[in-house]
């Protein structure tokens, strides 16, 4: 069958990464997976514009685009902010007072796990383990882990994201 | 490559070592507490006082102690330092040489932490530079697979991992070798390898730690068993939340492919294999093989019923092996060592070693490595060193949002799949959290049940309606609203889910309140309200 090469949606380069992983797959349906990393990766979300092209380049029904991007925890079809926190809520991290930490963050943020700041400076989200159990409790800044937190630490490293926050 | 070319590269890595060896851990962990600038303040002060031909730092993985990193050890001084800083990293350097004061705090290398310990999976962790297979090679790897190749039959490899006496790592224990020799049987006119590397059970990183530390020795795993089943294609499922693991797995099998150790005529055979990445996204049930495999295809991560097993129709109905990480690590030093000499660790069941995350109310958090039968006690108060100060030990978490809560009056019980399993637990991949008198049990239950609630895929109902309706009521229990008739109906429904999930989830989610109801029965009773 002869591969017909997906019109990109827009000249903007980071298509072309896009493109390039669902091409190392030959255009086949069970790249979604991977597709879907790769535009979260060039863009930080999914948009419908990404998911419609998706569908075209694999030939995939847009059901199963839309199942697979709301089935699994790590995509996310909503813009995030400048910097994220996320805190895991692993068992040993759980045992170690992360509610308290995630509480903690909360109220000196403005918002709950899952929501962006007004100002769009700083998305809070959770994690179910990221594996740095030893050194628990563990929050991630800006994709850096940081080990053995406290409330009053992470407050602390937050201040300077939420500068326009009340 | 040829078996001389192996030898030659471990040859030359011997010659170009220098006299002492610095080393620094890059594991996740000590990365979060500034290993890497660790490690470049060592190679600094090793420049700035020219001892470069002497002394070479060398990053490593995980050496088991994560709590207090990031760590670095000195060979052959056998000399380790924990919390070290860029700041005091110089002093390990000038200590040495000069007799210079070491700033750098010293950690008993000696202690049972360590020698407790039997070390197969993580032999080479914390000693071999995870990013160059020259290092694994001169450790002695891809010999196994050499050995495999050149001197075995397929059916002779299997028979060494049924002799062996190994049991899936990821936690229900089903004996390895039967496993692939189901699948070497079945037709099919390809075969696939899968390595699951979901661990998704929070409170452990025992894989996490496998292949961010000895990623060829997974690799080297996964060839040997595409070799023992007639497969020519591996996929190694790991999670989005390991980057690192990702990174350093992607850098072995790049170097693995340069030296012709997958790919094409591996060591000038027949034999071919392939292996590639496939990067989860964040499911829990993923873990759970066929839901794993209906990731991999690309699609929702939802499990369907067993059989057909996986064995028969796995990968795109191919017949499909699927093991965890730590069973593929154990498959080279088995071949290397023999089946006898693994089968003489362990129990008369339960053979080999079993990695474990050891963490929560503990002094020693960190990863260790112990033969099957150790008791529960050994290991929390021997290598763990017992509670933190002025804390009562209570219970230890083993097997996750799977698994159940065993109480300080059984840890003289022996680790093995089936006594964990009559004390109500299960073996699991190995997290294993210790809870001390602080804690409360219902609210470990209720946490347990929240999560099985948010992953559950909503397949089926039991499952799906049932984690809800549980979590629910441990709530109202918690929140001291519940009843007697609530209890009841609590463990009712625990036994309903249990019974009829569709996979693995379902059915055992109940388990960390049967355990905590089971145990610390009183707890439960004293939120309870009269009834009327």
């Amino acid at each position: 069958m002869k591969v017909v090469k997906p019109a990109l949606p827009s000249p903007d380069k980071r298509w072309k990464i896009v493109d390039a992983k669902m091409r190392r797959f030959g255009y086949q349906g069970h790249a979604l997976i991977e597709t879907l990393h790769a535009v979260q990766q060039s863009f930080g979300y999914l948009d419908e514009e990404a998911l419609r092209f998706v569908v075209k380049a694999l030939h995939v029904p847009p059901s199963r685009v839309y199942g697979v991007a709301t089935f699994y925890n790590f995509f996310t079809l909503k813009p995030q902010g400048v910097h994220t926190c996320v805190v895991c809520l692993g068992t040993a991290c759980y045992v170690k007072g992360a509610e308290r930490v995630l509480a903690a963050i909360e109220r000196a943020a403005g918002i709950k796990s899952g929501e962006t700041t007004p100002d769009n400076q700083l998305s809070l989200l959770t994690v179910r383990c990221i594996g740095a159990c030893a050194i628990a409790p563990a929050v991630v800044y800006d994709g850096n882990v940081s080990g053995k937190q406290t409330a009053e630490q992470a407050v602390e490293k937050l201040k300077g994201y939420l500068h326009n926050a009340a | 490559m040829l078996l001389e070319e192996l030898i030659g590269i471990a040859e030359k890595q011997r010659e170009v070592r220098k006299q002492i060896c610095v080393r620094c851990c890059m594991s996740a962990g000590c990365m979060s507490s500034q290993s890497a600038e660790v490690k470049t303040a060592l190679e600094k002060a090793v420049a700035e006082r020219q001892m470069g031909d002497l002394i070479e730092v060398r990053r490593v993985g995980c050496m088991g102690l994560c709590g207090p990193g990031p760590l670095v050890s000195v060979e052959p001084n056998s000399l380790l330092y924990e919390h070290v800083t860029p700041e005091n990293a110089g002093s390990i350097i000038d200590a040495l040489t000069s007799a210079g004061p070491i700033k750098a705090e010293r950690c008993d290398p000696q202690h049972p932490f360590f020698t407790r310990q039997t070390l197969v999976v993580r032999a080479n962790g914390g000693r071999i530079d995870p990013e160059r297979i020259e290092d694994y090679i001169e450790a002695g790897g891809y010999r196994a697979l050499h050995h495999v190749l050149t001197e075995m039959q397929p059916p002779q490899a299997i028979e060494a991992i049924i002799k062996s006496g190994l049991r899936g790592r990821g936690g229900a224990g089903y004996p390895t070798g039967l496993k692939w020799a189901t699948v070497a049987k079945s037709v099919g006119k390809q075969k696939f390898v899968v390595c699951n590397g979901d661990e998704g059970d929070p409170g452990a990183f025992m894989d996490r730690s496998v292949l961010e530390s000895d990623p060829h020795s997974v690799i080297e795993g996964m060839a040997i068993a595409g070799y023992a089943i007639g497969a020519d294609q591996g996929f190694i499922y790991v999670r989005a939340e390991y980057p690192l693991a990702i990174s350093r797995l992607q850098v072995a099998i790049r170097q693995a492919k340069q030296h012709g150790l997958i790919g094409s005529a591996i060591f000038e055979s027949t034999f071919n294999f392939n292996v590639d990445i496939r990067i989860g996204a964040g499911a829990f049930v993923c873990g759970e093989e066929t839901a794993l495999m209906a990731s991999i295809e690309g699609k929702r991560g939802q499990p369907r019923p067993r059989p057909p097993f996986p064995a028969e129709s796995g990968l795109w109905g191919f017949p499909t092996l699927i093991n965890n990480v730590e069973t593929f690590a154990n498959i080279a030093p088995i071949i290397n060592r023999g089946p006898e000499w693994y089968a003489g660790f362990g129990t008369e069941k339960s053979k080999g070693t079993k990695v474990f995350a050891l963490t929560g109310k503990i002094q020693n958090t960190g990863l260790i490595e112990v033969p099957m039968g150790i008791t529960i006690r050994e290991i929390v108060e021997e290598l763990g060193g017992g509670a933190p100060e002025g804390a009562k030990l209570k219970a230890v978490q083993t097997g996750g949002p799977s698994g159940g809560c065993i109480p300080a009056e059984h840890f003289d019980a022996s680790i093995d799949y089936e006594s964990l399993t009559q004390l109500g637990s299960i073996m699991g991949s190995g997290g294993m959290v210790v809870m001390d008198d602080q804690t409360n049990m219902v609210e470990v239950a209720r946490f347990y049940m929240q999560f099985c609630m948010e992953e559950s895929c909503g397949k089926c109902v039991p499952c799906r309606a049932g984690t809800v309706q549980m979590y629910h009521l441990l709530a109202k229990i918690a929140a001291r609203q519940a009843t007697m008739k609530d209890l009841e109906l609590l463990e009712e429904l625990c036994d309903l889910v249990k019974n009829t999930s569709l996979c693995g989830l379902g059915q055992t989610a109940p388990n960390p309140v049967l355990s905590t109801l089971r145990y610390f029965r009183n707890e439960y009773l004293e939120l309870l309200q009269p009834a009327g």
